[in-house]
């Protein structure tokens, strides 16, 4: 093993023991990266000045849960996604007097509002309750504001359009200087807070959930667990979406979804999740 | 020599071509795996996997999040993933944000295979209008892999191999048409 792999350890197991988070399930290629990347923005000089400050000093660890994140995100990724989204999850969703969506690692949030708008120009939205969650705070503090930089509003215009939108993308937000502020009423029915997919539990009974690129980061043993969540939160004949490159199929727990759209991700809890109550 | 188990490409501007170019002369019995990162800026990669499907004497496919790195085939990174090889020999995707302004990188994909292969793996780095790659042609050689930089001069945009020449330099520096019969020579028994 090299020096810098024994390090990585070191540190893995220092934000475990010291502060709780745990990121020994992560895939470790990418988290190696990621790990150099914080030693480069915080000038620690290595790893081992790394852990020091995770060690030491207090306020670190939200620094380095933000670097060790990555809240990458965009308004409709993947256009088709959102468009199956509309055509045949939601028109399933509207059979429930109530809906819970849980859409966790959500970043930044732009995924949320997407979904929000969605659901509001479908008429589901006044019924329906959002939880949208992630391990990192400041990222959750962004995806509260709902201010993005106006240069990406174009990109997302022409997914809006793709995923099927009814309006103009502009009609949600207003443009000041260089950002875009969503409309606040689109966060009225999301409860954005803290879970950790490592280590918290189920806390909702779910009709949908959206987990999209974020068990690319781990192994196959935390897909599993985070798969499990999933499975014991939805109702039964609840959807799960995952990111377009994630593959259920290595899981454990694979068997118990159904594939409703295999190309897009989007699949359906089979027999053994929760009795639905609609 | 050192008999190499791996190889890596990347490309960028003229890169579907390169690799058109490249793969038909590589040997069937090829037991090294290749590992393919060109930017392509298409948002489907299935594209590229068909057209060089077509010409490749390897099987080519999309390589795929957790899968095991195969020998004897071609996988292409999906775009808007980064590719990253996994010291178990798996892939792992990320969607972390954009190097040298592209996603997927070379640099990523080439610095992870340098630590999941060291002196086993063959870089290569072809046409392309950026710098992406370059340093990571740079870990390879750190971890005593052979790196391969097509000859500036008859690439379709030189930007990217003179940049790997300049940061990294090369083992070889070569035409496209000798790229596969060095890699024949490097990996065959
Ligand atoms: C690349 S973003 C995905 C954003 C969005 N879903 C999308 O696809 O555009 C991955 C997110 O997963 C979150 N994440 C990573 N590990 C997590 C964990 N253990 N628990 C909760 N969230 C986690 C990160 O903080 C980051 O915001």
């Amino acid at each position: 093993m090299d020096v810098e792999d024994i390090e990585i350890e070191l540190f893995v197991s220092a934000m475990r023991l010291r502060h709780g988070y745990d990121f020994s399930g992560y895939a470790p290629a990418s988290l190696k990266r990621r790990v150099q990347q914080l030693v480069r923005v915080h000038g620690t000089g290595g790893i081992g000045g790394l852990i020091q400050r995770v060690l030491h000093e207090d306020g670190f660890v939200t620094a380095a849960v933000e670097g060790l994140s990555v809240p990458v995100s965009e308004m409709f990724r993947d256009p088709s996604v959102f468009r199956a989204l509309r055509d045949k999850v939601l028109p399933v969703l509207a059979s429930y007097p109530q809906v819970n969506i849980w859409q966790a690692g959500c970043a930044h949030g732009q995924e949320v509002y997407s979904l929000a708008i969605l659901l509001q120009e479908e008429g589901l939205y006044e019924r329906t309750r959002i939880y949208a969650t992630d391990f990192n705070d400041a990222a959750l503090a962004v995806a509260t504001e709902g201010i993005y930089p106006a240069r990406d509003a174009r990109d997302w215009s022409r997914g809006y359009l793709e995923a099927g939108g009814r309006q103009s993308f502009s009609d949600y937000y207003s443009a000041r200087y260089e950002f875009i502020r969503l409309d606040p009423g689109l966060r009225r029915n999301v409860t954005f807070f803290n879970h950790n997919l490592v280590t918290d539990k189920v806390f909702c009974e779910a009709q949908l959930i959206l987990c999209r690129n974020v068990l690319i980061y781990f192994d196959n043993a935390l897909q599993d667990r985070t798969l499990g969540l999933f499975r014991d939160s939805l109702v039964r004949g609840g959807f799960l979406c995952l990111g377009s490159r994630e593959n259920i199929e290595f899981s454990a727990v694979a068997a118990e979804f159904a594939s409703v759209d295999g190309a897009l991700r989007i699949y359906r809890a089979g027999s053994s999740a929760r009795p639905s109550t609609p | 020599m050192i008999r190499r188990s791996a190889i890596v490409m990347g490309c960028s501007a003229g890169g579907i071509t390169a690799l058109q170019r490249v793969l038909p002369g590589l040997d069937r019995r090829l037991p090294a795996p290749v590992v393919v990162c060109c930017h392509t800026g298409s948002a489907n990669v299935s594209l590229l996997v068909e057209l060089i499907g077509q010409v490749s004497s390897l099987p080519v496919i999309e390589a795929r999040e957790r899968a095991r790195v195969e020998p004897g085939t071609v996988h292409v990174a999906p775009s808007g993933y980064h590719l990253l090889v996994e010291e178990d020999l798996h892939f792992s995707l990320s969607v972390d944000a954009k190097v040298s302004f592209a996603r997927p990188s070379i640099d990523v994909l080439f610095e992870t295979a340098a630590d999941a292969w060291r002196e086993r793996v063959v870089g290569v780095l072809m046409t392309g209008a950026n710098g992406d790659g370059a340093h990571g042609l740079a870990s390879i050689r750190r971890n005593g892999g052979y790196a391969v930089v097509q000859d500036p001069d008859e690439a379709e945009a030189k930007a990217m191999p003179l940049a790997g020449l300049r940061i990294a330099g090369a083992d070889v520096c070569l035409p496209l048409d000798a790229i596969a019969i060095t890699l024949n020579e490097l990996c065959l028994p």
